[in-house]
């Protein structure tokens, strides 16, 4: 039963969303090139299949999923792949990618269906398709599809939570999608729905939406128990374990997994690409793509081939102004900066936010006042307070003792804290030695 | 291609409103129309004494402080608070002297900013108590010449000073302890008593408490705490005893009650960071004051009360961790 009671804590960042809520999704056109890294899912990297000079069609397979956490990769234009080897990353480092030259002649036309339709399929077979199409999750993890439609041993899923909170500033990608294809996102619930065998879905969205709480509901199908509720907004409800406390008003446990209270969360535009994936029968190359902030010249939500250089996809918007100061990839509250323009968008690239110099948050902190503002914005009750001054004397020790891992690194405590301490970022560095520490030990 | 224009900074790159200057320069503000109110009733006296009082403090803080620590405001507190607590006519050398102490001492000696146990406004005033047992209860009336001076405020170090010039009577409390004579609510609220200098009119000391907590920039619970549990606690008494003992209003109204609960006892720094903690925090404030107020050799109690609870802050705020979201609840609920 619909609760709606509101997780607790958590923080009012002013949303920006204005800049592309109220732009339809449109098609950027081909890029002259595009790098497919192997590592864009969470799980083992994919293993390359083609080498320089081999020519792909678009949808060809160029990498195979590796092990059972792992999805395939495919050429997200057609041309002839130049080189396979190191290339910049989103996350800052260099990893193995593979290269097209996009060739510039062809109509890039969709094929002939590589991807069965889905309700010729069932069961077992419904999920390998959905892995064939190298499906993930879109809302900026990438956690592969396909795992999490198999529920783990000894857990039933009883509801299936769609993620339509987008609680992230200026993101608009989940907005558009349930905007301009809310019929697509009701196909790839009652998709979702067989594949797990439930028979109630719920879709979380914030009422900051309205119109999209109301394409969703015109669309609805009267076949399935598809419930839309309007959920008041505060960041972070789109963290799963906040959204579920906010529509069944259930705790899934410390450590543990939605499927523990008997819950499977999804975000709204991985959804839509089960459908689509099964609609078009192309597999994931291409996503929606927010391209915002005040330092973009044209704002836009872009319908991006995976693989476009972020440079390219700047350019494709008008590119930056004279007073741009830092890329966002994601959102801001978690969204990780990148200075290398070459990075390419990726499967779990919800949006590039382009920050100017007066927005970028200012680097001069005080001592810790010992306020409490941090443990009473804090989602999951953690005392950021305690765990900031163990990172500062680097006892890591002691903060897994103090429950580092049920920090989800939302950012809470760093917005709100008045002396502007970095805690997420000692935060993100302490898991970091902590499992350095648990590896060596 | 890397764009050297570009910054790459950690998330989160959104900084909420708050900021540590902003709280600070606020409770200042707000302390302004508490001194006005004292200057109102004790003429230039109270203003040169919270002059003195802070500037004693802010000279430490220049000397042996971070660089630029004058401007977080925090030692602007410290000292217009100890102002507040003393006598209006008290010698400004033992004024300036109480706020070198405050912040040397009760600061920057743990480390400045954030680092102290005791709140150091009560900590200098506690030196003052100890070293001029004298000069800290002489008490001045209020009213009378506004112009003149509340007491010997030129006073030099050694030599001695002359308070036979002033009326001086007996603070409420005082005369409550030492008399058993009770004065009326109503005077207590407008100030129409002797006392410190900040201890004028505790509804305009509410007021400006009822801002800072509006804007999130004191944790209301402690003072509602605090005034909980000295009304239960004095109420239970006066209902056993109305001779002896004061009632409950008379409590919460007259000394440095207000301005102990409201200013001293929340600064963010000594009291428990776990709103769980404020609680507990006021109710121990609360408690000793009465105790010391009803048994103790001092007719007040407040600056003692808060000083032992700052102690105890460490061991509340380990004593009341918040449950993590989705941990099991202990057994005996007392996660």
């Amino acid at each position: 039963m619909l609760s709606l009671s509101l997780f607790r804590h958590g923080v009012h960042p002013p949303d920006h969303k204005t800049l592309t809520a109220a732009l339809a999704v449109r098609r950027m056109p081909f890029p002259s090139r595009v790098v497919l890294p192997l590592s864009q899912h969470a799980g083992k990297p994919a293993r390359c299949i083609v080498k320089a000079g081999d020519h792909v069609e678009r949808g060809d397979k160029i990498a195979e999923a590796d092990g059972y956490v792992s999805v395939p990769i495919h050429a997200s234009a057609g041309g002839t792949v130049a080189d396979v080897g190191l290339w910049p990353h989103p996350n800052g480092g260099y990893q193995p990618a593979i290269q097209i030259d996009v060739d510039p002649y062809s109509a890039q036309a969709s094929r002939q269906r590589l991807i069965p339709e889905w309700d010729t399929l069932e069961g077992p077979a419904l999920v390998a398709a959905v892995k064939d199409a190298g499906v993930v999750g879109l809302g900026g993890a990438a956690f592969p599809t396909h795992v999490k439609l198999v529920p783990p041993e000894g857990r039933t899923i009883e509801t299936l939570v769609i993620n339509g909170c987008e609680c992230e500033p200026y993101l608009t990608t989940d907005h558009r999608t349930m905007v301009d294809f809310p019929e697509r996102v009701h196909l790839g619930i009652r998709i979702m729905m067989q594949c797990l065998g439930v028979k109630k879905a719920l879709v979380g969205i914030e009422e900051n939406k309205p119109d999209a709480v109301e394409r969703m509901k015109e669309t609805a199908p009267s076949d399935l128990d598809v419930e839309i509720a309007a959920l008041r907004v505060r960041y972070p409800q789109g963290a799963e374990k906040m959204l579920i406390k906010s529509l069944l008003d259930r705790e899934v446990p410390s450590g543990g997994l939605p499927a523990d209270v008997g819950v499977l969360v999804q975000n709204v535009a991985s959804v839509a690409t089960i459908a689509e994936v099964f609609e078009t029968g192309l597999p994931l190359i291409e996503r929606i793509v927010t391209i915002t902030g005040n330092g973009i010249r044209k704002p836009a939500n872009l319908i991006v081939p995976v693989g476009t250089l972020i440079g390219d996809l700047i350019e494709a918007c008008g590119g930056m102004t004279d007073d741009a100061a830092e890329i966002v990839l994601g959102g801001p509250m978690m969204g990780a900066a990148i200075a290398n323009l070459d990075a390419p968008v990726t499967k779990g690239t919800t949006g590039v936010v382009v920050l100017t110099k007066s927005e970028v948050r200012p680097r001069d902190t005080l001592p810790c006042i010992r306020c409490g503002h941090c443990l009473d914005s804090c989602p999951v009750f953690l005392n950021p307070q305690l765990l900031g001054s163990l990172a500062k004397s680097g006892e890591v020790q002691a903060m897994t003792e103090n429950h580092l891992w049920d920090c989800m690194l939302c950012g809470c405590c760093s917005y709100v804290c008045p002396s502007n301490i970095p805690l997420s970022q000692m935060f993100t560095a302490a898991k970091a030695d902590a499992r350095r520490l648990e590896a060596g030990a | 291609m890397t764009d050297p224009r570009l910054l790459v900074t950690a998330s989160p790159h959104l900084k909420g409103p708050a900021s540590t200057k902003t709280i600070m320069w606020h409770v200042v503000l707000s302390i302004l129309p508490i001194w006005g109110t004292a200057i109102w009733w004790y003429g230039p006296s109270a203003f040169l004494v919270v002059v003195a009082a802070t500037a004693g403090c802010l000279l430490p803080e220049r000397l042996f402080g971070r660089r630029g620590a004058l401007s977080d405001g925090s030692c602007v507190i410290t000292g217009l608070l100890l102002g507040l607590t003393l006598p209006p006519g008290i010698a400004l050398w033992m004024a300036f002297l109480g706020g070198f102490f405050s912040i040397a001492i009760g600061k920057l000696v743990f480390g400045g900013l954030g680092q102290n146990p005791f709140n150091p406004a009560l900590l200098g005033r506690a030196f003052l108590q100890a070293s001029f047992p004298v000069a800290l209860t002489t008490w001045p009336k209020p009213g009378g010449d506004w112009w003149s001076l509340r007491g010997d405020n030129f006073a030099l170090p050694l030599m001695s000073t002359n308070p036979a010039d002033t009326v001086t009577e007996a603070t409420p409390l005082g005369l409550m302890k030492f008399e058993q004579k009770g004065t009326e609510v109503s005077d207590l609220v407008l100030g129409l008593t002797g006392g410190s200098v900040g201890e004028a009119a505790a509804i305009v000391i509410l007021v400006c408490g009822g801002y800072l907590a509006l804007r999130n920039f004191l944790n209301w619970r402690i003072p509602a705490s605090i005034f909980l549990t000295v009304a239960l606690f004095s109420g239970l008494l006066h209902l056993l005893e109305p001779e002896r003992y004061a009632d409950p209003l008379f409590m919460l109204f007259s000394g440095g009650l207000m301005l102990g609960a409201i200013y001293m006892a929340t600064d963010m720094v000594t009291s428990p960071v776990t709103n769980r903690g404020c609680w507990i925090f006021g109710a121990g404030i609360g408690f000793l004051t009465v105790v010391i107020r009803t048994w103790g050799g001092l007719p007040e109690g407040v600056m003692y009360s808060i000083l032992l609870m700052n102690a105890l802050v460490p061991f509340i705020n380990r004593s009341t961790q918040p449950r993590v979201f989705g941990a099991r609840r202990k057994a005996k609920g007392a996660a």
